[in-house]
C-alpha cells in the first residue's frame, strides 16, 4: 500500500454490489492520500470504540449485531461500493500499523476487529456466509449419507439442549438459527460440517456441538464460530509480522511523515488502566476499613468482608482484590502488612511469608518477569468463573438473587432502588446495575457508566471529598 | 517408626530418591520418566530431536521452601544428578519451551527468538476439597473410603469423554498423593494445543458453577442434556448417586442435609410440600439412615416428575441435583495455561505427616479397585529398603524381571505396560513417518 501526497487515488477495479467483508489477508496495491490515511483510521476507530462500549455494557449477540450495523452505516458508508471497500481495507491496515506496537494495543485491536468481523458476518445471509468460508480455503466437508444418519439422534439432542424458552424467540425472524428452534421444533439442520474440535473452541466450550473422536459437527448456522477462529488466528499472526516490520524499517523511514500520525492515533482509545495511583487513590492501612465501607464497589466490598471474616481468600479473590488495592494506592509494604495481618490469623505468619508473600510482590512487579499487573476491569471480572470456595467475580452476575438483595441492602439501597438494579441484572446488564447502585448510594448520576472497579472508587472519593474536604472519607 | 525431627524427615524423603543406602537402590523411576518425557526422541533415529528433553521445564522445591523454576536437563543422568544433589521435596513438570529454560536469558526476546511454551500435555487436576459442600464424612485434607468414590466417578466421566469425544489415546491418571487425582493427556495433538483450546476443553467439562453465594450451583438449561452429559448421567452418575453415594453420605437423612437439596428446587411450593412431609416423618421411622434417604429421594423424584411443567427451571431439576453431588469438579486454572506446572508422578506428597504417600498411577479401567489409603507410604518404602529387599530398584530397565515383588513394582509395571509402551510406539511411528516425508520431499527436489 502506498501513501502519496495530493494525487488522485486510483481505485481498485473490482466493483462489488454488496458490501463485501474483506479478510485483510494482504495489503492491497492501493494508493491513498495522506489526509485520508488519518481520516479513514479515525472513522474506523470510532466503530471499534463503539464495539468496545457495546461489549462492556454486556450486550447480547443480537444487540451487538444491531450496534455494529448502525456503527458501520454511520462511519464507514460510502455511496460508491468500491470506495467503501477501499476505505474498509485501508483503514484496517492503518489501524493495524498503529496497534501492533505494544501487547496491550495488540490485544485490544485483536478483540475488537474479531468482534467486528463476527457481527458483520452474522448480518450476512447464508449464501454470503458460505462464500466467506470458501475464501478462507478451509478443507472441511459437509457430512452426508450414512454418517449423517448415524449422528442424527445425538445432533438432535444438541439442538434441544440449546433450546431457549423466551417468548420473543417466536417473533424474531432475523436470526437463522432461531428460526430452526421456533418453527421446525428442534429439527436437526440440513448441513453439518465435520471439523477438528480445535477449530471451534467457543462452540466446544459452550457444549454447542456434538464431538466425536476429535471431530466437532458444526451446523451451518454455527459457521461464524469457525471463521472467527480463523480470522482471529490470522490477524494475530499478522500483528506480529507488522510489528516486526514497523520496528525494523517503517518507523525510521517514516519518521517525518507517517510515524507522528501513527503515534498520535494510538493514545486516544484505550481507557485508563489505573496502574498509577492518582490524587484520588492514595490510601493507607489505617483508612482501609472505613474506605471499604464508603467507596468500594460491591465486588470488592464482598471480597474484603470475606477476607476479614475468614482470614483467607483463594487465588482468584487475592488477585482481584489485591490488584484493586494496588490501583487504589496501597503501597507494597502496606499491602504485605495488610495481607499478613489477616492470613496469619488463619495460617500463621510463617506460612504467609512462605506461600503468599511472593504472590503479592509478584502483583507489584517485584518478582518473576516483573510485569506490573493492572487491576481488573469489569469485563474481565464479569467473565471470570468463581467456583467452590471462591468469592471473586461480579456479584451482579454471580450471586443468587437473594444474596444480591441482601448485599445491596447492606449497602443502603432502598427497595425502589433495589428493584431498578435487579431489573438490570435480570437483563444481564451487570455494569449498568453497578452504575445504578453507585447512583443510589451517592445520590448523583453517573453518565459514563462504570466499567472498572477503580473508576467506581475514584468517582466515589471525588464525591465524598467534595462534600467534606477536611475529614478522611 | 519413631518420630523424627523435621529436617531428618525431609532427609529421609530425599534418600527415597537418592541411592545413599547401602543397597544403592533407586526408588524414583528416572529412566521411565525420561523415556516418557522424551516422547521417542531418544537420539536413536535420524528423525529425532536430540534437544527435545532439554527444553522441558522442571521445578524443584527445596528444604526451607526455596523454589527453583526453569530447571532443565540435557539427559536423564543430569536430571538424576541434580535431584540427588539438591534433595528437592517436590518436583513439578512444566512445558517444553522454544529454548532450554535454563538458558532463556541468553536468547534475545525479540523477533523469532521468543521464550515461549511450544508443547505441554493437556492436564487436569481434581481435588476432593472442592467437594466439601457435598460430602459429610470428611472435610479439608482428609479423605476416606466413603468420599473417595467421588474421585472414581470423576475419573470415569472424564476418561470416557477424553477417549470417545476428543479421540485422545495416551492418557495417564495419577494419584496426587493425598486427596485427589491428576490426568496427563499425552497425545501429540494434545501437547500442541493452544491455551484457548485447553480452555475450551476445560469449559466443556465444566458444569458446577457454585460457591456459597448461590444456591443453585448447577443450572441445566434447554430441553435435553448435551449427549456428553446424557451419557455421563446414564452410564455413571445416576447409578453412583442412587447407589454408592446415598449409601455413604445419606444425603436426605437429617434436616440440615435435606434443606440444602430442597434449596436447589426453584419452586417454593414444592420445597414446602416436601419439607412438611419429611418433618412429619422425621421421628416416626424405624428405618436406617440410608433407607430413609432413598425413600425421600424417590418422593422428590416423583413430585418433580409430576410438577416439572410448572416452570422451565424445574425441567431437569432431578438431573441438576445428581450433577451437583456427583459430577466431576476440575480445577479450571490448571488446565487452561501451557505454562502451568504440575507435580511429577511417582513423587512423594510433600506435606509432612506420618504417612506420606507415593503419587502412583491409577488404572482408569479399574479405578473402582483403587484405594488411596492403601497406597505405599514413605515409611513403608524405607522399611523395605532397611529389610534389604533385593528387587527394589524401580529405575531398573529390566522388564523381564517378573518376580519383582517390591511394593512399587506393580505400579511401575502398570505405568510401563499400559501407558509408556503404547505411547512410545506411537511416538516413534510419528517420528519415522515425518522423517520419511521430509526426505521424500528433498528427494523430489532433485528429480529431473
Amino acid at each position: 500500500m502506498e501513501v502519496i501526497r495530493s494525487q488522485k487515488r486510483t481505485a481498485s477495479n473490482d466493483v462489488v454490489s454488496n458490501p463485501k467483508i474483506p479478510l485483510y489477508l494482504t495489503a492491497p496495491p492501493l494508493e491513498v492520500r495522506l489526509e485520508e490515511f488519518e481520516l479513514f483510521a479515525i472513522d474506523r476507530l470510532r466503530v471499534l470504540k463503539g464495539v468496545s462500549d457495546g461489549l462492556a455494557r454486556g450486550k447480547n449477540p443480537k444487540e451487538m449485531d444491531d450496534v455494529v450495523d448502525a456503527l458501520w452505516k454511520e462511519h464507514m458508508r460510502h455511496s460508491d461500493a468500491s470506495e467503501m471497500l477501499n476505505k474498509d481495507i485501508i483503514s484496517h491496515f492503518v489501524i493495524r500499523l498503529v496497534y501492533c506496537r505494544s501487547d496491550e494495543l495488540k490485544k485490544w485491536f485483536l478483540s475488537m476487529e474479531t468482534a467486528l468481523f463476527r457481527h458483520r458476518f452474522r448480518l450476512r445471509n447464508f449464501e454470503a456466509q458460505r462464500a466467506i468460508v470458501g475464501e478462507f480455503g478451509l478443507p472441511y466437508k459437509a457430512v452426508t449419507g450414512a454418517e449423517l444418519e448415524s449422528l442424527k439422534e445425538r445432533l438432535g439432542q444438541v439442538v434441544r439442549s440449546l433450546g431457549q424458552i423466551s417468548p420473543s424467540v417466536v417473533n424474531d425472524i432475523c436470526c437463522v438459527s432461531v428460526c430452526f428452534f421456533s418453527f421446525l421444533s428442534f429439527a436437526v439442520e440440513a448441513v453439518y460440517y465435520k471439523v477438528p474440535f480445535e477449530e471451534v473452541p467457543d462452540l466446544v466450550a459452550g457444549r454447542r456441538v456434538l464431538i466425536q473422536k476429535g471431530h466437532a459437527f458444526v451446523a451451518g448456522s454455527q459457521l461464524v464460530s469457525l471463521v472467527v477462529t480463523q480470522f482471529r488466528s490470522h490477524i494475530s499472526k499478522a500483528l506480529i509480522l507488522t510489528n516486526r516490520k514497523w520496528m525494523t524499517t517503517i518507523r525510521e523511514r517514516e519518521k517525518d511523515r507517517l510515524t507522528p500520525i501513527v503515534e498520535a492515533l494510538s493514545t486516544t482509545y484505550v481507557g485508563p488502566d489505573y496502574s498509577q495511583s492518582s490524587e484520588y487513590a492514595d490510601i493507607s492501612l489505617k483508612d482501609i476499613d472505613q474506605v471499604s465501607k464508603s467507596s468500594f464497589p460491591l465486588c470488592m466490598r464482598h471480597l474484603f468482608e470475606k477476607l476479614r471474616e475468614d482470614h483467607h481468600l483463594k487465588h482468584g479473590g487475592r488477585m482481584q482484590l489485591g490488584l484493586f488495592l494496588k490501583g487504589v494506592g496501597l503501597k507494597l509494604d502496606d499491602a504485605l502488612a495488610f495481607w499478613r495481618a489477616e492470613f496469619s490469623k488463619k495460617v500463621g505468619s510463617e506460612r504467609f511469608d512462605k506461600e503468599y508473600a511472593y504472590g503479592i510482590r509478584h502483583n507489584y512487579g517485584k518478582e518473576g518477569k516483573r510485569t506490573d499487573y493492572t487491576p481488573y476491569a469489569c469485563q474481565k471480572i464479569i467473565s471470570s468463573a468463581p467456583g467452590a470456595g471462591d468469592h471473586h467475580g461480579c456479584p451482579y452476575r454471580h450471586f443468587s438473587e437473594d444474596n444480591l438483595r441482601a448485599a445491596l441492602g447492606r449497602m443502603g439501597l432502598s427497595s425502589r432502588g433495589m428493584e431498578d438494579v435487579m431489573d438490570k441484572v435480570r437483563n444481564k446488564h451487570f455494569q449498568l446495575a453497578c452504575t445504578l447502585t453507585f447512583e443510589a448510594v451517592y445520590g448523583t448520576s453517573c453518565d459514563v457508566g462504570i466499567n472498572h472497579p477503580n473508576q467506581y472508587f475514584e468517582e466515589s472519593q471525588k464525591i465524598l471529598k467534595s462534600k467534606t474536604p477536611a475529614a478522611p472519607v | 517408626m519413631h518420630r523424627k525431627s523435621l529436617t531428618q524427615n525431609q532427609k529421609i524423603f530425599s534418600m527415597f530418591i537418592t541411592s545413599e543406602f547401602t543397597t544403592a537402590r533407586n526408588l524414583f523411576p528416572y529412566t521411565d520418566i525420561h523415556k516418557w518425557l522424551s516422547y521417542g526422541h531418544d537420539g536413536k533415529h535420524p528423525g529425532c530431536d536430540e534437544y527435545y528433553f532439554g527444553r522441558r521445564e522442571f521445578s524443584f522445591t527445596l528444604e526451607n521452601d526455596v523454589y527453583l523454576r526453569y530447571k532443565s536437563f540435557k539427559s536423564v543422568s543430569s536430571l538424576e544428578h541434580a535431584i540427588k544433589s539438591c534433595f528437592p521435596y517436590k518436583i513439578d513438570i512444566g512445558a517444553v519451551y522454544s529454548v532450554d529454560p535454563d538458558k532463556r536469558h541468553a536468547y534475545s526476546q525479540t523477533g523469532t527468538n521468543v521464550f515461549t511454551p511450544v508443547e505441554r500435555e493437556l492436564v487436569f487436576d481434581i481435588d476432593i476439597t472442592d467437594y466439601d459442600d457435598v460430602r459429610y464424612c470428611c472435610s479439608g485434607a482428609d479423605v476416606c473410603s466413603k468420599c473417595w468414590p467421588l474421585m472414581t466417578v470423576a475419573i470415569k466421566v472424564i476418561h470416557t469423554s477424553l477417549k470417545e469425544d476428543f479421540g485422545f489415546k495416551h492418557i495417564l491418571w495419577v494419584f496426587s498423593g493425598r486427596r485427589g487425582v491428576h490426568c496427563w493427556v499425552c497425545d501429540p495433538k494434545a501437547r500442541r494445543m493452544t491455551n484457548e483450546q485447553r480452555s475450551a476443553v476445560a469449559e466443556y467439562f465444566r458444569v458446577y458453577k457454585g460457591n456459597e453465594n448461590n444456591a443453585r450451583k448447577v443450572a441445566l438449561m434447554g430441553y435435553s442434556l448435551h449427549p456428553f452429559l446424557a451419557r455421563s448421567y446414564v452410564d455413571f452418575l445416576k447409578g453412583f448417586f442412587e447407589g454408592e453415594l446415598q449409601a455413604n453420605q445419606s444425603i436426605f437423612s437429617t434436616k440440615d442435609k435435606y434443606d440444602k437439596i430442597l434449596e436447589m428446587i426453584s419452586d417454593e411450593d414444592i420445597q414446602s410440600e416436601l419439607r412438611e412431609k419429611w418433618e412429619k416423618s422425621a421421628n416416626r421411622s424405624s428405618l436406617s439412615e440410608e433407607a430413609i434417604s432413598l425413600v425421600r429421594w424417590d418422593q422428590l423424584k416423583n413430585t418433580l416428575q409430576s410438577k416439572k411443567h410448572k416452570a422451565p427451571t424445574l425441567r431437569m431439576c432431578v438431573e441438576e441435583i445428581v450433577f451437583t453431588f456427583a459430577y466431576p469438579r476440575i480445577d479450571l486454572e490448571v488446565s487452561k495455561q501451557m505454562n502451568h506446572l504440575l507435580k511429577a508422578p511417582f513423587c512423594v506428597h510433600p506435606k509432612t505427616g506420618p504417612s506420606r504417600r507415593v503419587c502412583v498411577p491409577i488404572d482408569p479401567n479399574n479405578c473402582d479397585e483403587f484405594d488411596p489409603l492403601a497406597v505405599p507410604t514413605l515409611s513403608q518404602l524405607i522399611e523395605e529398603i532397611n529389610s534389604g529387599g533385593s528387587k527394589m530398584d524401580v529405575d531398573d530397565d529390566d522388564d523381564d524381571d517378573d518376580t519383582d515383588t517390591s511394593i512399587l513394582g506393580k505400579s511401575i509395571k502398570f505405568f510401563r505396560s499400559s501407558f509408556l509402551e503404547p505411547l512410545l510406539k506411537s511416538c516413534k511411528e510419528e517420528i519415522e513417518s515425518l522423517y520419511k516425508t521430509k526426505i521424500g520431499k528433498s528427494k523430489d527436489s532433485f528429480s529431473w
